[in-house]
């Protein structure tokens, strides 16, 4: 319906702010890459990654062994969708980066690179209420700046090629603690080939007070993006992050295989939103898992609009006394789209509670499936799940499936589950179209009607972008 | 000056004729009263004038200040100028009155025209003030849990809003108790003028010793059978509507 493939020039960039919709992230302009692994993958594919990022023995001996890890693992078919099958690994580029240290300044960036940027609103709402952005191109980052105020305050923002080289006995001692390498076949993948995303440390008592942002931008055809996030939050320490991603529309499938782990020591506060856009012939293959140490509190909250699969479980690892977990979810799963996401809780402490709100929308002959996990073992006293899962229908051949797995051993614990599917209904529309509403604006207001709780708690420009990304998606949705 | 003129109409679900052949013209400034018993079309004709998908209209015409409504989709004729207050509304989770309301108001303005925000709550809270409705009541959800006595006056709130030229009222009394109707009915006085029509569906004659309508019509098997003035009303409450049934019946066929 959309197809607005740009070929960029300069004087198409404009009014970048406004910009925000579907269509937003769906044009691509020609980059010169100084650094490419060429096609498909091999050993000499993670040798050529780990020589061009100068990197340690350890880590390349580290790629190496998770090379053999996914070679080895066959892919979760016996429950996930078949579709998985379609990915050609052969096929993919693995690493494509034009520099590989990330400027400071925009106007350091390539001005090939900064367009995209621009076009897509960065700079802007970084000058308006962020406190540091990272924005990724490819394989590499190609801007990574924290305001000064946070960064006096001992706050570390940077890529994560920088944080391995920079600080690495901190790096080192959490990488790949939270999801080892075997945790399943993507994270495999990823700790063979990552590069980028974000390395984040918050000094102990250090609360950021404005969020931190990372945009992962996927420019290149037959392109996968690895990106590898690590989140330390020191004892009693608090920090927000955001990433949002968008990919243009090529013909051919693009991977996105990210893993994120995260770390709240003692008391510490992390929040991680995600909006992601990606076109729909996206592979969006993620594993992001938090760790939770005495009464620290992991939140995400987890947007999935687009892409053509989605598989990802954010979960919490309730390791100390106290600690809170919760996953707060949005998925929107439009004609040849599969949202297939959920929330994984895994108390290990006394006294752990943990809250699981999911909502999917499924359109057309999309799919949603909620796959949700609570793990509660018997020798535990004290903890409390609770989770939600709706699903709202919006055509009559869409589809939702809800796969909870509640494991909850002992008396001592208590456990919440709901679920419900509703539908969009005639009498509603009706209601709303004598009102003056088209149909298609009905609709878009029961859709944001039926996420609105859940969209309060994002901050106030990405429940804008939110919206205005459900209005787009709901216009193509009726007659 | 406005006129919603309802020319010999003929409505059915499925294969079942309701309506059958009704005639009936509301002008701005008019208040008609529709009464008749159960099962006689009355919230069918509600519907069609609205523009229910669920009803085909097999004869006749309706028509908003001369032009034909018929091929124009519910929302169209929302714009056009008609309202109906239903007799049943539909909650709508999640979304506030107020941001509905300013969802209705953005609607009506021309492609690219945005709605002026503080104008838009001014003129909510004026007509909230004219309704005597609490300031709190906005931020609550469409219809969500509300009484029957709330669900009505949030229909009357949207009414005032949205300045309709013609208002067709749908058993806007059925669900509530005494002190509710007399609230609702002040609403619906306080709106009228020489701007509005009213067209009054009820099966009740209490309503219309709050709301005193110009014109008294009797529906009976998808006819107006019978018209009058007010006092037309005060006679059915007195004799009931089998008094209509029997003149009816011995009028040769």
């Amino acid at each position: 319906m959309k197809s607005l493939i740009d070929s960029g020039t300069a004087a198409t960039v404009e009014n970048p702010v406004a910009g925000i919709d579907q269509t937003k992230g769906d044009f691509t302009y020609d980059v010169a890459y100084e650094f490419d692994a060429g096609t498909g993958l091999s050993a000499r594919t993670v040798d050529y990654i780990s020589s061009v990022k100068k990197e340690a023995d350890w880590i390349r001996a580290f790629r190496h062994q998770a090379l053999q890890v996914f070679q080895s693992k066959p892919m979760p078919t016996h429950w996930a969708t078949r579709d998985l099958e379609n990915i050609d690994f052969d096929r993919i580029r693995y690493y494509l980066a034009s520099g590989q240290k990330p400027k400071r300044t925009w106007d350091e960036v390539p001005e090939d690179i900064k367009r995209t940027f621009e076009r897509l609103g960065i700079p802007e709402q970084e000058r308006k209420f962020l406190a540091g952005v990272e924005a990724q191109f490819d394989s590499e980052a190609a801007y990574s700046n924290i305001k000064e105020i946070v960064a006096k305050q001992g706050v570390i923002f940077v890529n994560s090629t920088e944080g391995l080289r920079e600080h690495p006995e901190l790096f080192r001692r959490w990488f790949g603690k939270v999801i080892p390498t075997g945790d399943n076949k993507f994270s495999a993948l990823n700790s063979a080939v990552f590069s980028g995303g974000s390395f984040i440390y918050v000094p102990p008592g250090v609360k950021v007070a404005q969020p931190l942002q990372a945009y992962f931008r996927i420019n290149a055809e037959n392109f996968g993006q690895f990106e590898r996030t690590l989140i330390i939050a020191d004892e009693g320490s608090e920090v927000t992050y955001m990433e949002g991603c968008t990919a243009p529309k090529f013909s051919t499938a693009t991977l996105h295989s990210a893993v994120v782990e995260l770390v709240a020591l003692k008391g510490a506060k992390i929040q991680y939103i995600t909006v992601q856009n990606w076109a729909n012939n996206v592979f969006n293959l993620v594993t992001k898992r938090g760790l939770a140490h005495e009464e620290a509190e992991i939140k995400w909250i987890d947007c999935n609009i687009g892409s053509r699969l989605t598989m990802k479980y954010p979960g919490v690892v309730l390791k100390g006394r106290k600690a809170r977990g919760e996953v707060i979810s949005i998925a929107l799963a439009n004609d040849g789209q599969h949202q297939d996401t959920g929330a994984k809780m895994i108390h290990a402490a006394d006294e752990t509670t943990s809250n699981v709100v999911s909502k999917s929308i499924s359109v057309g002959q999309g799919r949603a499936t909620y796959r949700g996990q609570v793990h509660i073992p018997k020798r535990l006293r004290g903890c409390k799940n609770n989770t939600e899962c709706d699903a709202l229908l919006i055509n009559t051949n869409s589809r939702t499936d809800t796969y909870p797995a509640i494991t909850v051993r002992g008396e001592r614990n208590s456990v919440q589950h709901e679920a419900s599917v509703s539908k969009v209904s005639e009498d509603m529309i009706f209601y709303m179209q004598q009102r003056g509403l088209t149909e298609g604006q009905a609709m878009s207001l029961a859709v944001n009607g039926f996420i609105n709780d859940l969209a309060r708690q994002f901050p106030m420009e990405y429940s804008v972008e939110l919206k205005r990304l459900i209005d787009l998606e709901m216009e193509g949705s009726v007659g | 000056m406005s006129s919603l003129v309802i020319h010999d109409l003929h409505v059915s679900i499925g294969d079942k004729p309701i309506v059958k052949g009704l005639s009936l013209t509301v002008n701005s400034g008019e208040v008609h009263a529709i009464m008749g018993p159960n099962g006689t079309g009355k919230s069918t004709l509600a519907k069609v004038i609205a523009g229910h998908p669920d009803y085909t209209v097999t004869g006749g015409d309706v028509l908003l200040d001369g032009r034909s409504v018929l091929e124009q989709e519910a929302d169209e004729r929302a714009r056009a100028g008609l309202f109906l207050a239903f007799q049943y509304p539909s909650e709508i989770p999640g979304v506030s009155i107020a941001n509905f309301l300013r969802a209705a108001v953005q609607a009506r303005l021309p492609e690219g025209e945005e709605i002026d925000a503080s104008a838009y709550y001014k003129r909510l809270y004026a007509k909230m003030d004219l309704l005597k409705i609490d300031r709190k009541f906005t931020s609550r959800s469409v219809n969500e849990g509300f009484s029957g006595g709330e669900k009505k006056r949030c229909e009357i709130l949207q009414m005032a809003m949205l300045e309709p030229k013609m208002a067709v009222m749908d058993e806007t009394d059925s669900g509530l108790d005494i002190d509710a109707l007399r609230i609702v009915s002040e609403g619906v006085n306080a709106l009228r003028g020489p701007g509005l029509g009213v067209l009054m569906i009820t099966h009740y004659q209490r309503l219309l010793s709050y709301i005193v309508p110009d014109f008294v019509h009797v529906m009976y098997d998808g006819r107006i059978v019978k018209s009058g003035d007010k006092s037309l009303a005060l006679e059915l409450e007195t004799r009931g509507y089998d008094w209509v049934k029997q003149e009816l019946a011995a009028l040769p066929a």
